[in-house]
């Protein structure tokens, strides 16, 4: 046998090292498969199949509607209250399903994980991918109700939107990366994170407005509330859809675009806290699953 | 700098290798709490692979034997990747191809046709290399005009027919087969082998698993016999069997 250390080293590579989430991008056309099956696979089997994108949200949005809106009879204070009910809605609906699957994918996909080596960070982000594109359905029923009710906004509003996505989708990505790689180990994991979800409809803006908020909390809890990205995404599609339908009369919070950067940054922490803390635990995924 | 001039490179260089399996025994933080407040142990180690250390070069078809728990699909994953040595070193030169289980990329619910691009390009294969082996995948698993069937309606043997077909077409260095030639039926088994003494007539790698000695045998020029985590032989085919047979669990 020859000896190891007489051979030139530089054509080898160590198995099962990448570089993390920058490893997605050599891998841009199984990602593309992967996203592609999750979306074929979704409504398999089902009659209606894609129909049901929009039906569920818009049962929720009735739901809500009829509840908070005509039973509770908390519209009052907000004008077009359905809009601004169904602009928030669909910005937590995107970081419920993309946190969500993405803190599940590496325990869904023990099966590929165990057998052959590919950079693990594809499943979440495959994840996150298949949730904007659930989203989009959402979306197009947003701007069909908005265009319904007069909606003419402004490029910047729109910009709005846009960061709002990118805020949802970073932060979606570094939170599933992070809970993901626990939960390989801890199940417990993933009903931590339910329990996130649950509450994330609550702890923002999206049943009642800032204002609300504002009025019963102290200034420093306050600001500690409008500092979650969720709520900033959430105010920047109020901003976005329904703000614009209004007569203009309604307080917008201060400050929004400091607030979006700030979710920005908070995004991008989450991403790399994410992403260590994946790479960490990622050298027992597959023989803990 | 003409290559004959050189001795050839290997392609798996294994070295001084300890693979440790922790085998827990609580699921969920509450137990891991209750277990620490006792003073309980939260695992127990166990080395399913000590020491092991082994150069496969260019061109070799290397037999993996060794009875059930002996960690021979251990080391075949820490060569794939899917695990990482916890002492020594485990490097590789070139493509991986793994076969650790056949199908594990496929989707009951996808035809086919899909499949056969998504497990490819699991397997590392780029779109335009998938497209222009498309034919030659489909020809070699004999699927015909159920190509564009849904997966879950085929055979068990179709399936393998095809998640092989898949792998054996990618473009690799090293092969890793771990006891998936025992499926399919006998024409397809000699397709099988046909085909994998190709593979090694071109210059690749093979590293198979297997408890098929005869077909071993055939296919195979070394044999490496492992036991309870340890490499106890390292040589010819023919008496790494006998070594096998001579052993117990
Ligand atoms: N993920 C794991 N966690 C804990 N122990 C494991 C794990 N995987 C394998 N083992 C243990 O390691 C040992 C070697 O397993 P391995 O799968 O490598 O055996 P093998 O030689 O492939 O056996 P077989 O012939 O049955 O396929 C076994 O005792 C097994 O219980
Ligand atoms: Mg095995």
């Amino acid at each position: 046998m020859s000896k190891p250390d007489s051979v030139d080293l530089s054509a080898f590579t160590v198995p099962g090292t990448g570089r993390g989430v920058f490893d997605v991008f050599g891998y841009r056309y199984l990602l593309r498969l992967l996203v592609r099956k999750g979306i074929l696979t979704r409504y398999h089997g089902s009659a209606l199949g894609w129909a049901w994108s929009y039906v569920k949200p818009a049962a929720q949005f009735l739901i809500y509607y009829l509840v908070m809106g005509v039973f509770l009879g908390l519209n009052r204070g907000i004008e077009a209250f359905p809009v601004y009910l169904f602009s928030g809605i669909v910005v937590v609906n995107l970081f419920n399903e993309a946190f969500g699957n993405a803190t599940r994918s590496i325990v869904n996909n023990r099966a590929l994980v165990k057998k052959i080596y590919l950079p693990r960070e594809l499943f979440p982000i495959a994840d996150v991918f298949i949730a904007f594109v659930h989203f989009l359905p959402q979306l197009t029923i947003l701007i069909a109700v908005c265009l319904f009710s007069g909606w003419a906004p402004s490029l910047v509003q729109l910009a709005g939107a846009l960061l709002a996505i990118v805020i949802i989708l970073l932060i979606a990505t570094g939170l599933g990366l992070l809970f993901g790689s626990i939960n390989v180990t801890f199940r417990d994991s993933q009903n931590l994170v339910e329990l996130i979800l649950m509450f994330a409809t609550y702890t923002s803006p999206v049943l009642y407005s800032f204002q609300m908020v504002e009025n019963k909390l102290p200034p420093w809890l306050f600001d500690l509330y409008m500092m979650n990205p969720v709520t900033a995404a959430v105010e920047l599609f109020h901003s976005a859809f329904w703000f614009p339908t209004t007569s203009g009369s309604a307080a917008r919070p201060e400050h929004l675009w400091l607030i979006s950067a700030l979710a920005i940054v908070i995004a991008i922490v989450a991403l790399v806290v994410g992403q260590l803390v994946f790479r960490r635990l990622e050298g027992r995924f597959a023989q803990d699953l | 700098m003409p290559r004959t001039s050189e001795p050839p490179l290997p392609r798996i260089i294994i070295e001084g290798v300890r693979k440790t399996y922790t085998l827990r025994h609580t699921h969920s933080f509450k137990e891991t709490f209750v277990a620490w407040l006792r003073r309980k142990k939260v695992s127990t180690s166990f080395d399913a692979l000590q020491h092991i250390d082994l150069t496969v070069g260019e061109s070799e078809a290397v037999a993996l034997l060794g009875y059930n728990g002996s960690g021979k699909s251990t080391l075949l994953k820490l060569v794939s990747g899917v695990l990482r040595p916890d002492r020594g070193r485990v490097l590789t030169r070139g493509r991986v191809a793994g076969l650790i289980e056949v199908g594990a990329g496929f989707h009951p619910d996808l035809s086919g046709r899909e499949n056969v691009y998504l497990n490819a390009a699991i397997l590392g294969m780029s779109k335009t290399e998938i497209d222009a082996r498309f034919d030659e995948i489909v020809e070699f698993s004999e699927i015909g005009e159920f190509i564009d069937t849904e997966v879950k309606h085929y055979s068990s043997g179709m399936f393998v027919r095809l998640a092989f077909s898949v792998a054996i077409h990618t473009e690799l260095d090293i092969l890793l087969v771990d006891e998936v030639l025992a499926v399919g039926d006998a024409p397809f088994r000699e397709k099988c082998k046909a085909k994998i003494r190709e593979l090694v007539a071109a210059g690749k790698t093979l590293f198979i698993v297997s408890h098929d000695l005869s077909m071993v045998a055939e296919l195979c020029s070394r044999g490496l016999v492992l036991r309870r985590g340890e490499l106890v032989y390292d040589g010819a085919i023919d008496d790494a069997i006998d070594q096998l047979k001579a052993i117990t669990r």
